[in-house]
């Protein structure tokens, strides 16, 4: 899977998790654009990342990235084991 | 089993469906229902929550469901499994409404009769605590009495407090944590956690019993899917959630399934598919001798253990009903004569073996019982029969099943469709009261209009002549097929070789698939050419594809092949058997003209090839003849 496809299937999962239909994600989008973006909905987010990616996040790597462009590399990195 | 597999999955526009109940004009609890009885992934249940929530809010009908409102303590965050909690009680009939504490608050909330858990009205409250609430977390051995007491006191001193306000305590069963500190030897050792762990439990069974609680196995639900996997000691550190966010979809199913039985909608009937079901083959084709069933074979042993765990549901007091597309006296023959079958005719309250489709067959069944739709869950190897059952019926239960019977069992058992949260002397006869008072229910007569179920299924039926491709299967099935066979005519591969190469002979075979899969190759016709008459020299069709229009949509074929050599008129008979009844009046249904019988029961028919008319069918015919 490349990087846009990584992106957009998290954009997908953060139109549901934060209940905004037309949300517009890129590389730059953070918390602090996002109304609902709170602590309780990054949970949720880096839950599904994990339900849907079928992969699982260490300690370090939950509070690592600070926009979604790191979340997607984060993933990327993943997938490639 | 913690992805559900009981369920089917959710469409890809899972969520747009959920917003969409909020614009639904019509009755919503149906759809809800409906949407919740699907394998959800985490933003998926979040969708169905708020739709919930919505419906809720604006005050909507939401019958069927049943409202119940649920408090939630914990010494975890909750938050995230509990977006799975309203999803998974609308699956088990329940219109949930939650009040959820603040973090590890659980005494505050228990001993404050102000507090917002005591003020909500809750009917129930979840105490959902583990191991490292109640202190039993020390691997130490010493003073393993107090550590388990002061757990009990702190538990049961909250449960008393919230049942003082109104809400009964679901009390949890709690999970060992797989640290064993001398091994084996643990349950030994009064003080190793797996031996306080397990007084806790007892105790808690105890409580409930002498005070009136509900009990939570979450216990049994670690074990079942791993209890080294339960445990995630990242998600614990990050977010204090209780165990790893895999489990939050079974766990949620397993306290919907409490909270169903707790508003009384767990189910009471199950009603079992024989052919492949309860016994391998078709009783109809392969006779009393020829299905497998019994010790010797596995797959025999299999379906022995789907009779034995439909007879043990019987004992706790779930009725059993048959529903199978058979001739009565062929199934019932199974149940009287066959030695290895451990359910006998009278386990079965009501017995439907007919031709009817099965939705017909289960409302009959419930009318018979006396009791709704929505109290039957179906057991069916087939998947067209499961998606007819679910679209015509939703309310009723239908899982989902794998191919190979030996699963049924656990699967049946895991979608806690007959929880319990009680088991009397009552429940013991109960079964047996409905079979000594059902009658058999009358067949429903009117079939349902079937073209938009027969549409969705997207058949596709492939006609061809006989060839070396098809030749084994093709006499396979002429000596095979008793049911749904005009002429009987058994011939062999030679003989099936030579009416290839024969011109004054049509051969046609048939193949169907649907969205389901293959069914690979389905019917077997031959005619006689003679000038312009041709005759029916065989004429038969697999039962598993009966009530789709196949046999119709043969015809058609054949009539344009025969139409295109010249043929002008086509005969055919009916020879009965002791078997093929069933068929008596194929040729009339197709339109053709009886012109006489005989004493024998024989019928004789003609039809006019040029005159023949093709009708539209709910399928694509691809004709390779």
């Amino acid at each position: 899977m490349d990087r846009s496809e990584i992106l957009s299937k998290i954009t997908e999962l953060m139109r549901d998790v934060f209940d905004e239909d037309d949300l517009v994600v890129t590389d730059e989008t953070e918390a602090e654009d996002v109304a609902d973006w709170d602590s309780a909905n990054h949970v949720r987010l880096i839950v599904a990342i994990e339900e849907v990616f079928k992969i699982q996040f260490t300690t370090d790597e939950i509070t690592a990235p600070e926009n979604t462009g790191q979340l997607v590399d984060l993933v990327a990195s993943k997938l490639k084991g | 089993m913690h992805d559900l597999p009981w369920l089917l999955s959710a469409p890809d526009d899972y969520s747009a469906r959920c917003r969409a109940i909020a614009k639904c004009e019509g009755e919503v609890g149906p759809e809800l229902q409906r949407l919740a009885t699907l394998r959800l992934s985490s933003p998926q249940a979040l969708s169905f929550r708020r739709a919930l929530g919505k419906a809720q809010e604006s005050g909507r009908d939401l019958s069927p469901l049943a409202p119940l409102k649920l408090a939630i303590v914990s010494n975890a965050t909750m938050d995230f499994v509990a977006d799975h909690f309203p999803a998974a009680a609308a699956r088990h009939g329940v219109a949930l409404d939650m009040v959820e504490a603040e973090f590890d608050v659980v005494m505050q909330e228990a001993l404050d009769p102000g507090s917002m858990i005591n003020t909500s009205g809750a009917d129930v409250v979840l105490i959902a605590v583990d191991h490292r609430w109640l202190g039993l977390t020390s691997l130490g051995v010493a003073d393993a009495a107090p550590q388990v007491e002061g757990a009990i006191a702190r538990l049961f001193e909250a449960a008393r407090m919230f049942k003082s306000h109104g809400a009964v305590p679901i009390l949890p069963l709690i999970v060992t944590p797989p640290q064993p500190l001398f091994g084996s030897f643990d349950r030994r050792v009064a003080g190793s956690l797996a031996s306080k762990i397990s007084a806790f439990n007892q105790a808690v069974l105890d409580f409930a019993q002498a005070e009136g609680a509900y009990v939570f196995d979450v216990a049994a639900i670690a074990s079942s899917v791993g209890i080294t996997e339960w445990f995630n000691p990242v998600a614990w550190n990050a977010q204090k959630q209780p165990f790893s966010a895999a489990f939050n979809p079974i766990y949620a199913d397993r306290l919907g399934a409490l909270l169903g039985a707790i508003r009384g909608k767990a189910r009471k009937c199950l009603v079992l598919d024989l052919d492949n079901t309860l016994w391998g083959g078709a009783i109809g084709d392969e006779g009393l001798s020829g299905i497998v069933l019994g010790q010797g074979s596995a797959l025999g042993e299999a379906f022995v253990n789907v009779q034995l765990t439909a007879k043990a549901l019987k004992e706790r007091g779930v009725i059993l009903a048959v529903s199978s597309k058979n001739n009565d006296d062929v199934a019932r023959s199974a149940f009287r004569e066959h030695t290895e079958m451990l359910l006998k005719e009278n386990d079965i309250a009501v017995f439907q073996a007919n031709w009817t489709d099965k939705a017909s067959n289960l409302e009959a069944i419930a009318a018979t019982l006396n009791i709704g739709v929505d109290a039957l869950v179906l057991l069916d190897d087939n998947p067209a029969e499961r998606a007819h059952t679910r679209s015509a019926l939703p309310m009723a239960a239908v899982p989902e099943l794998p191919s190979d019977p030996a699963y049924y069992p656990q699967i049946l058992l895991a979608a806690g469709y007959f929880e319990a949260v009680s088991f009397g002397a009552d429940d013991l006869i109960r079964a047996d009261s409905y079979v000594e008072n059902a009658q058999r229910a009358e067949v429903m007569a009117k079939s349902r209009d079937l073209g938009d179920y027969l549409t969705s299924l997207q058949m596709v039926l492939t006609c061809g002549p006989f060839d070396a491709s098809n030749r084994a299967r093709v006499t396979q099935l002429t000596n095979k097929s008793n049911q749904f066979n005009l002429l009987t005519r058994r011939v062999t591969e030679a003989e099936v070789e030579q009416m290839e190469a024969d011109p004054a002979v049509i051969t046609l075979q048939a193949r169907l698939t649907d969205r389901f899969g293959d069914m690979g190759l389905i019917s077997v016709i031959s005619c006689a050419v003679d000038g312009a008459d041709a005759t029916v020299t065989d004429w038969l069709m697999s039962c598993r594809v009966l009530g789709r229009k196949v046999e119709e949509a043969i015809y058609d074929t054949l009539m344009i092949t025969l139409a295109k050599r010249g043929v002008q008129k086509l005969h055919a008979a009916y020879l009965p058997t002791k078997k093929n009844n069933m068929v008596s009046e194929h040729f009339d249904r197709l339109g053709m003209t009886r012109i006489d019988e005989t004493a024998e029961g024989a019928h004789h028919y003609e039809a006019s090839v040029t005159d023949y008319v093709s009708p539209v069918f709910p399928m694509t015919i691809e004709n390779a003849l």
